[in-house]
């Protein structure tokens, strides 16, 4: 349903998107993952219509976006990177507007507005103004924007960033059940989790460029070697001294040392019993989660 | 796709933009306080007959309201980021700039008939003529063009292009006959023909007071090519900046 071919925006200098090239196909969560300025958003926005490729071309459902920019963008439901309802409309005007610019026909609408009111929760709140609703379900009011139309492809721009739980889950709920209903979803996130939780491929991204397309299963994989334990003690200590058994590497950090283990749980009652033995005070402990430079690192074959 | 399916999706752009707009307080200021005071400042004190005063005070409320509705939504939308709401749907560009150029027209229309109205039971009905109707048709488009033409700079604060739009608004007001009838103008005259609102203002004298300056029909032509014209140019310049206002 999405097939992008070296596609790459430029602006002025600065390759935003670099030949980025890939597929999604129908009842497939594609994930593109990377931390902020990778270029997951301007990918988006190109597959949206919103900006020009420099170079490259975007088919959606078989239409390219720059041919034929309306027949592509009927087929797509869009969640852009910072919820955008008119916060001046209640929830149900947003949804009424939405139908009527997907061109469906009145009584349609409001079923479809009904229902997806129901859906997300904002049955109390639909006809208040949206600039009155919590950021929660202002992003839900977004995603239900995005439904109207039954779209066949989805694009979600990190649906979930900044959300409470109980909205999270719910985005995410509906993201399966699309798939589930044959759309082709194409995530954005910078969130490890939430990529392995629901994709079923998963492309890298930094620097504009994708650097590698993934399963699931290995980016698992790079993330549990990417968790560290990191220490402080209040007297030097070598790296040497400190490579417990399950630990995979140490890196030295300023005045603190960070202990790459897939087992933190392990390695913690070891440092604490190293601090007894030697009487050298630990300063600070923690439990660091996977980092993306870390996970790429792995993935793309540059980790030890 | 169709056109007649890209009309609708522009009526609902213009229903939003009259649910949205329509309250904000610089289209409360440029288009209904400032063209109120201006008309009282010209007027107060002053022996002038309301057939006189009146085809200048229908110029003075269709330019301005028309024009005042524009400027604001396009730099409004990209800063709530509404505008990529927009961009994304199956909607034309032409359809978008359309439905915010009827939302703005509607808002002068309305307006602009309350004041007609006033005039007609001061002078009588007799004075809404059909090329006043028609031409106040025009008008309303073509100064919403306008108003959307100048709003087309990629910026997210609106006082960036109210102010811009002020600075293109007022000398086109001031050089049009809405104080100074066209036929006492001597060599500046053909000044005022750079201003669309000359044309509206001549067919107005010519309805309510009986002497145009100008062929009606001309009038009437000339509206309508000036809003073809600002109308291609809003869809343009706001195509040709897109990328910039992301």
């Amino acid at each position: 349903m999405i097939e992008v071919t070296q596609l790459t925006k430029v602006f002025d200098t600065t390759r935003a998107v670099d030949a980025v090239s890939f597929t999604v196909s129908r009842e497939e969560i594609f994930g593109l993952l990377g931390p902020n300025g990778a270029g997951k958003t301007t990918t988006i926005r190109m597959l949206t219509g919103i900006l020009k490729p420099t170079e490259g071309h975007a088919r959606i459902g078989g239409y390219d976006i720059q041919e034929h920019p309306l027949e592509a963008k009927q087929l797509m439901g869009i969640v852009p990177e910072m919820a955008n309802a008119y916060v001046d409309l209640s929830p149900w005007r947003n949804l009424l507007l939405m139908g009527e610019l997907y061109g469906i026909p009145r009584k349609e609408r409001e079923k479809k507005a009904g229902s997806l009111i129901d859906l997300f929760a904002l049955s109390e709140k639909m006809h208040h103004r949206v600039r009155t609703l919590s950021k929660g379900m202002h992003q839900r009011v977004t995603v239900a924007m995005a439904l109207m139309n039954t779209a066949q492809v989805l694009l979600l721009d990190e649906p979930t960033s900044g959300l409470d739980v109980e909205s999270a889950r719910l985005i995410r709920d509906i993201i399966r059940t699309s798939r589930e209903e044959g759309t082709a979803v194409l995530l954005t996130t910078h969130n490890l989790q939430e990529a392995d939780e629901l994709c079923s491929r998963i492309a890298i991204m930094n620097h504009g460029k994708i650097m590698a397309v993934e399963r699931p299963e290995n980016l698992k994989r790079a993330i549990k070697c990417s968790t560290s334990v990191e220490v402080a003690f209040a007297q030097e200590v070598g790296e040497h001294e400190v490579w417990f058994e399950s630990v995979n590497r140490v890196e030295r950090k300023g005045d603190r040392l960070r202990l790459y283990t897939e087992a933190p749980e392990l390695v913690i009652p070891l440092v604490v019993d190293y601090s007894r033995s030697t009487q050298n005070l630990i300063l600070s402990l923690s439990t660091i989660g996977p980092d993306l430079e870390d996970v790429f690192l792995q993935v793309t074959g540059g980790g030890q | 796709m169709k056109v007649i399916g890209q009309l609708e999706r522009s009526l609902a752009v213009a229903k939003k933009d009259l649910l949205v707009y329509f309250l904000k307080g610089p289209t409360l200021i440029f288009g209904l306080l400032l063209p109120s005071f201006l008309f009282i400042a010209f007027a107060i004190g002053r022996d002038l007959s309301v057939e006189f005063l009146m085809p200048g005070l229908l110029g003075m409320t269709v330019f301005f309201t028309t024009s005042a509705v524009g400027p604001v939504i396009a730099p409004w939308e990209t800063r709530m980021r509404t505008f990529e709401r927009l961009v994304s749907s199956p909607i034309a560009f032409w359809g978008i700039i359309l439905g915010d150029v009827i939302a703005s027209s509607a808002f002068g229309l309305f307006i602009t008939v309350i004041v007609l109205t006033l005039g007609a039971l001061v002078e009588g009905v007799g004075i809404i003529t059909g090329y006043l109707v028609v031409a106040t048709v025009l008008s309303s488009f073509c100064f919403s063009s306008l108003g959307l033409m100048l709003s087309s700079h990629p910026t997210s604060d609106p006082s960036r292009i109210m102010m811009l739009s002020t600075l293109i608004k007022f000398p086109l007001f001031l050089i049009s006959g809405v104080f100074i009838p066209l036929s006492e103008m001597t060599s500046a005259r053909f000044i005022s023909m750079l201003s669309p609102l000359t044309y509206y203002v001549d067919l107005a004298r010519l309805s309510i007071e009986g002497t145009g300056y100008l062929n009606p029909g001309l009038n009437v032509v000339a509206l309508a090519l000036w809003g073809s014209a600002f109308f291609a140019i809003a869809v343009l310049l706001h195509e040709k900046n897109l990328d910039k206002r992301f």
